[in-house]
């Protein structure tokens, strides 16, 4: 049976029913079309359908859907200000050129914001380990090492 | 991924969560942060009727610590909650290292701590350093608390004491002697992420240069977190020196009963615990000095 849940996704409101048995990655991509955020391994290793939820980094394939019911839920189409503007942490992937086919790339920009949040200039061997959860199978991490540092000084 | 069909319920308290647990016994699933569980799931290893979510339960949400009954860790505690809380980090360092050495930041800010011993892999990386600092599970059920050692609770690879109507509802970890130092080590092939070959929790006790107290566990070399007796007793009473601690390494080693599988040899497994628990009983020595 499905279930009522309320939740706030990229700043607006939504009163959505789910299957107790969805995924809130499922729920994301399948019923509300926000395909930005990816589903990889599926176990909770690649990090590709990374998301925050208040604010803390997670796995959406991991989470249940009925449990966001209350929370504020932020995926990869919530960053960008505008149609032209887009955040920093974006600005600085492309402009470093941290994308190669793109994939890992919501899920690595959402972990960077969540470590941005809690230290606003991480040394490289933070950002490493901020990325423990995230996985880049073009094997560019270098790249995105630099945005990353990139994106905290356009932030300061 | 897609998950077999359930029902969900989350209860708000703890007596709630009881009248759940009676009534859907062995259908019924419990879940913290889920990690675990539904990857069993998805695997359709598990096929609960029924997930009862713990996350409104407001009385499992806590870490607390006082002079007298030492660190209390609830099962709503994340583990990044744990590797981040100042006094864990401070009092209990090897709790805290473990936490954060467990899965991915994404995992860690999902999974608790009890959630890892409830799953019972060998390799659990929160339960070697807890077993070393002796640490107390509590069970609730709707009979009430009892307390056993942490040592007492695995039963075997995925298996605890917990029958279907009771929770481990939090782990103690009692004030340490002053003289004494806990130290968790993990060897996997990569520094992040991997689940471990072997781990050991150690934690020694030190007065006028001999080892008056040891307490060792070694983790993914035995169905459960080995309990390294004779190690334990090899070190009792005997002089702090380099020798001591490198015969240390060569009894925990004969003491391990490892497999071969996926991740590593037999052989590889059984050398390796030589090393790390040296290693570990090292550092700790160290730290007593210091």
């Amino acid at each position: 049976m499905k279930k009522i849940i309320n939740v706030t996704i990229n700043g607006d409101e939504y009163e959505i029913a789910v299957e107790p048995w969805k995924t809130l990655n499922e729920v994301l991509r399948e019923q509300l079309n926000l395909t930005g955020t990816k589903l990889g391994c599926g176990t909770g290793d690649c990090g590709a359908c990374t998301v925050l939820i208040d604010g803390k980094s997670v796995s959406s394939c991991l989470t249940l859907a009925v449990e966001v019911d209350g929370r504020s839920v932020e995926t990869i189409e919530g960053l960008a200000e505008s149609e032209d503007k887009l955040h920093p942490i974006q600005e600085a992937f492309i402009e470093k050129g941290a994308v190669q086919c793109g994939f890992c790339t919501p899920g690595m920009i959402m972990s960077t914001k969540f470590l941005l949040s809690k230290t606003p200039n991480p040394d490289e061997n933070t950002i490493k380990k901020a990325l423990d959860g995230n996985l880049c199978r073009c094997t560019g991490y270098y790249k995105i090492i630099d945005a990353i540092k990139y994106a905290a000084e356009k932030m300061k | 991924m897609s998950l077999p069909k359930f029902d969900y319920i989350a209860p708000k308290t703890l007596n709630e969560l009881f009248e759940l647990l009676d009534k859907y016994g062995e259908r019924a699933k419990i879940k913290a942060g889920g990690t675990d569980l539904l990857i069993k799931m998805n695997n359709k290893v598990l096929r609960p009727e029924v997930i009862i979510g713990l996350k409104d339960i407001q009385e499992l949400k806590f870490i607390k610590f006082d002079e007298k009954e030492g660190l209390r860790i609830g099962a709503l505690a994340t583990l990044s909650e744990v590797a981040n809380n100042s006094v864990v980090k401070e009092r209990y360092p090897s709790v805290a290292y473990a936490a954060s050495v467990t899965a991915t930041n994404q995992v860690r800010n999902m999974g608790t701590v009890i959630g890892n011993l409830c799953n019972a892999a060998p390799s659990a990386d929160n339960a070697p350093a807890l077993l070393a600092l002796g640490a107390k599970a509590i069970i609730a059920s709707r009979n009430g608390e009892k307390s056993i050692p942490l040592d007492e609770f695995f039963k075997g690879p995925g298996l605890t004491v917990l029958n279907s109507n009771e929770i481990l509802k939090e782990v103690i970890a009692p004030i340490q002697s002053p003289n004494s130092f806990t130290v968790y080590k993990k060897l996997s092939p990569r520094s992040a992420v991997d689940i471990a070959i072997v781990n050991v929790g150690v934690s020694v006790e030190v007065k006028d240069n001999r080892f008056t107290n040891a307490n060792i566990f070694l983790g993914a070399v035995a169905p459960i977190p080995l309990r390294a007796k004779k190690t334990e007793e090899y070190l009792k009473g005997k002089e702090v020196s380099e020798n001591t601690i490198y015969e240390a390494g060569k009894v925990a080693s004969s003491e391990a009963s490892p497999i071969t599988d996926v991740r590593s040899s037999q052989e590889y497994r059984k050398l390796m615990v030589e090393i790390i628990t040296r290693r570990a009983i090292l550092e700790a020595v160290d730290n007593i000095k210091n």
